[in-house]
């Protein structure tokens, strides 16, 4: 085993990065994700990269166009109101198929809400986003040594699907210590040659990196139609879930990032008072690990669904499931979070009504 | 050397979920980094958190930490089963939190009540009197931790030596002396007193 | 007699700009500028949105489109990159005065190592003759049609001026193309903006009063007496920092 050392969250992220490769950043100051900026503007320049403050999250977000654009492996980070900020950006990058990696620490929302921890940016991340037809690989690490290693993956499947990746994470992931390993980066796919570079036309002919296509009448269709097969390619091949003591559970409990490690603790603990409790944890948000679900659907009674909103996670947890079984909630946004105590105590219950009521009741009830 | 052990609070040491509490400016957080760093030098599974931006502007700062030899799932501590109470405010504040049996270190130097809860172990250091000797109040911390370290067993006292060696080594190597007299100090001048009343069972 | 030859810094494609229009003259004089700077194989240009979005049809390098009023941002993010290579914008006075008021304040003064070409032909061309932050006051547009200043809109806005006070600025000059003079001094401008770029000498921003017949509704030859008689005295011509 290798050393560990502490660190936030925040910052293995920003360290996995400049392992993999990241010699570019821009970012505005934003709560609760401001070490990843700050551990930037002094790492990166040892290392030869570049770290910009930018005026502001559009600014941020554009200059990583730019610096994709360029080929340097990129990223920023913010929480979820500058997120907001950067889906113009990030439309234009995933329309112009450029790799970069984006952070978001969510916070509690809507508008400035607060600065806790909260996982109700779901919707924006994985459904889009800014505007257009578009999708962006969306990743929810639940422990800090994960957090490491999707942060790398995330520059690699970028570079190979010429995607924005984004790590969907909450102030509570950012915040947090816990001993990380610092493993060194090793790609994980055969990266392709960058032939999209802009460098200088010389002996070649020029190159253009574009969202706008009004010739011909019918190219923005055609180039859409791309998009979606390079969606569907995606789809098919990047697909990671884990699972937990799910093979004989009745109720299995769906939640990711930081709720699915505490949800794991709560699934221990039912486990402990007799209740065949499992959980399922989706590592890629988009694409959805759907097959997984559905295979949970045939095998479990219920399902539990946890995240700290008021319920955008568990519309793809139905639809993977095709709405077979009975879906719970527990859920709030604004800053709540569920503690180990509070899922049990909903898995109880759940266990209780369904000896007493059987396996029909309750379905796609939410 | 710091002797350790002789009064090894009787506690659960599988998973100890601390929270720590003082007056921002009263090294809450560096305690809490050295725990966390004791941990890791002995291999132990640790989650650290601090309170962060508008919240830890001015009034009570805090932080916790989760240690345990299995995997930690939850990081969040609701209900702590140690808490280091290093002025009177937190012991307000978090004295009705720590769950049935459990155990808090008062700094008696800054309180101005006893601890309530016939069910809780303690620990009491004059913390804050014991860094004046020493010469700097700043170490008020590092004398609870001595103490709180003497009196749990959580870890062993030359792991938190070595967790102030790396922490202050980079950047403030004059102070790694200081802190270690102060944790001596703590663990040497701390009181420990067993709870009156059984945790109630159930 | 030299005759007047083709850039190669210009594509051999027919231009989609109105009859009478100022951006023909001003593509024109950046590429002659590439040209005779040979640096062509080193350049990337940044597109703006509005009526020179198109610039990628038009110049022959390397070039990259970007979301309205972004072109700074984006530059500085190719420029930092890649600071052996020459990077411009070329933008119009909505996406640089408007929109991108905060990219264009900041990439200045941050001094990146950059040249901007700066379109202000007082008017949104591409929407159709809205109001842009330029546009004079008493001139009639399709969102001021009793002419701008009766209803809050404040006055024109002054770029060079505004941007003369920022530490990092190397460069600013006023320029139009409104007179064959006129064209000349905006392309030993616009040479003086890339060769700073090339010296490292910091950020550089050529504007250039420019026509717009067809949302102004003017004729082309009344358009022209516009600038030199309307424009010219809200927005003198001259130099207004040269570090």
């Amino acid at each position: 085993m290798g050393h560990k050392i502490l660190l936030k969250g925040n910052e293995v992220m920003a360290e996995a990065a400049v392992q993999a490769g990241c010699r570019f950043f821009a970012g505005y100051p934003i709560t609760p994700q401001n070490e990843v900026p700050e551990y930037m503007s002094k790492r990166l320049p040892e290392v030869g990269g570049v770290f910009v403050q930018a005026e502001s999250e559009l600014a941020a977000i554009n200059m990583v166009f730019g610096a994709s654009a360029s080929g340097a492996r990129c990223m920023t980070s913010s929480s979820s109101p500058g997120i907001s900020l950067k889906q113009e950006g990030i439309s234009y990058i995933a329309g112009a198929e450029l790799p970069c990696v984006i952070a978001n620490m969510q916070r509690g929302g809507p508008g400035l809400g607060n600065i806790r921890a909260s996982q109700a940016d779901y919707f924006q991340a994985v459904k889009g986003g800014g505007h257009g037809d578009y999708r962006v690989i969306v990743l929810g690490p639940s422990t800090l040594p994960e957090l490491y290693q999707l942060t790398m993956n995330a520059f690699d499947w970028a570079d190979f699907y010429r995607n924005p990746v984004m790590i969907l994470g909450d102030g509570i992931l950012g915040q947090m210590a816990e001993p990380v390993e610092l493993s060194p980066y090793k790609p994980i796919v055969n990266l392709p040659e960058k032939d999209f570079v802009l460098d200088g036309c010389k002996g070649r002919e020029p190159r253009v990196v574009k969202t706008l296509v009004l010739k011909p009448a019918d190219g923005l269709v055609a180039h859409n139609e791309h998009l979606q097969e390079k969606y569907q390619r995606i789809e098919d091949e990047l697909s990671l879930c884990a699972e937990y003591e799910t093979a004989d559970a009745d109720i299995v409990v769906a939640a990711y990032g930081i709720t699915a490690r505490v949800a794991k603790g709560a699934v221990r603990m039912a486990r402990e008072k007799g209740i065949a409790a499992g959980l399922i944890r989706p590592i890629t948000l988009w694409p959805f690990p759907k097959s997984l679900f559905l295979s949970i659907a045939q095998t479990a009674s219920q399902v539990l669904v946890v995240e700290m909103s008021h319920g955008q996670f568990i519309e793809d947890v139905k639809l993977a499931m095709n709405c077979a079984l009975p879906v719970e909630f527990l859920g709030k946004g604004g800053g709540w979070y569920p503690t180990e105590e509070v899922i049990l105590e909903k898995i109880e219950a759940m266990a209780q009504a369904y000896a007493v009521s059987g396996k029909e009741t309750n379905k796609c009830r939410h | 050397m710091i002797k350790q052990g002789s009064e090894v609070t009787q506690m659960d040491k599988q998973q100890a979920k601390i929270i720590m509490a003082g007056f921002g400016g009263q090294g809450i957080v560096v305690i809490g980094n050295i725990l966390a760093r004791g941990c890791v030098i002995e291999d132990k599974n640790v989650t650290g958190m601090v309170s962060y931006g508008a919240e830890m502007r001015g009034g009570t700062a805090n932080a916790t930490v989760v240690l345990s030899d299995e995997e930690i799932a939850s990081p969040y501590v609701v209900h702590p089963t140690h808490a280091i109470i290093l002025n009177h405010p937190s012991l307000d504040r978090f004295e009705p939190e720590l769950v049935e049996g459990g155990l808090v270190l008062l700094n008696t130097s800054l309180m101005q009540r006893d601890v309530e809860r016939k069910d809780l172990e303690q620990i009491k250091i004059a913390a804050t009197e014991i860094a004046h000797e020493l010469g700097n109040l700043k170490v008020a911390n590092i004398v609870a931790l001595g103490a709180f370290i003497r009196h749990t067993g959580l870890l062993k006292m030359k792991s938190i030596e070595q967790g102030i060696g790396t922490l202050f080594a980079a950047k403030k190597p004059a102070l790694v002396g200081l802190n270690l007299k102060a944790l001596a100090a703590g663990a040497a001048r701390s009181v420990f007193e067993p709870a009156t009343a059984k945790a109630s069972l159930g | 007699m030299p005759t007047l030859k083709r850039t190669e810094v210009l594509k051999d494609n027919q231009t989609h700009y109105c009859p009478g229009c100022g951006h023909g003259i001003v593509h024109r004089l950046v590429a002659e500028v590439i040209d005779e700077l040979g640096i062509r194989e080193q350049t990337i240009g940044t597109a703006p949105v509005g009526c020179a979005v198109l610039l990628y049809d038009y110049f022959n390098c390397d070039i990259i489109e970007c979301a309205h009023g972004r072109p700074p941002a984006v530059a500085t993010g190719i420029k930092r990159v890649q600071p052996d290579k020459i990077v411009f914008t070329y933008q119009g006075d909505g996406d640089l005065a408007a929109i991108g008021t905060a990219e264009t304040v900041h990439a200045a003064n941050r001094g990146e190592n950059i040249t901007i070409i700066f379109v202000n032909n007082a008017i949104y061309g591409m929407t159709g003759g809205q109001m842009a932050p330029t546009t004079l006051t008493g001139m009639v547009s399709t969102t001021t049609q009793d002419g701008r200043g009766g209803h809050g809109e404040g006055p024109p806005m002054k770029v060079c001026e505004l941007l003369s006070s920022l530490g990092g600025v190397c460069y600013l000059e006023r320029t139009a193309v409104s007179t064959p003079k006129d064209v000349m001094g905006a392309k030993r401008a616009i040479k003086k903006a890339f060769q700073n770029q090339i010296d490292g000498k910091g950020f550089s921003l050529v504007e250039v009063l420019s026509m717009c017949p067809t949302d102004w509704k003017l004729s082309t030859s009344k358009a022209v007496d516009f600038v030199n008689n309307e424009m010219k005295k809200v927005f003198p011509l001259g130099v207004y920092k040269d570090k």
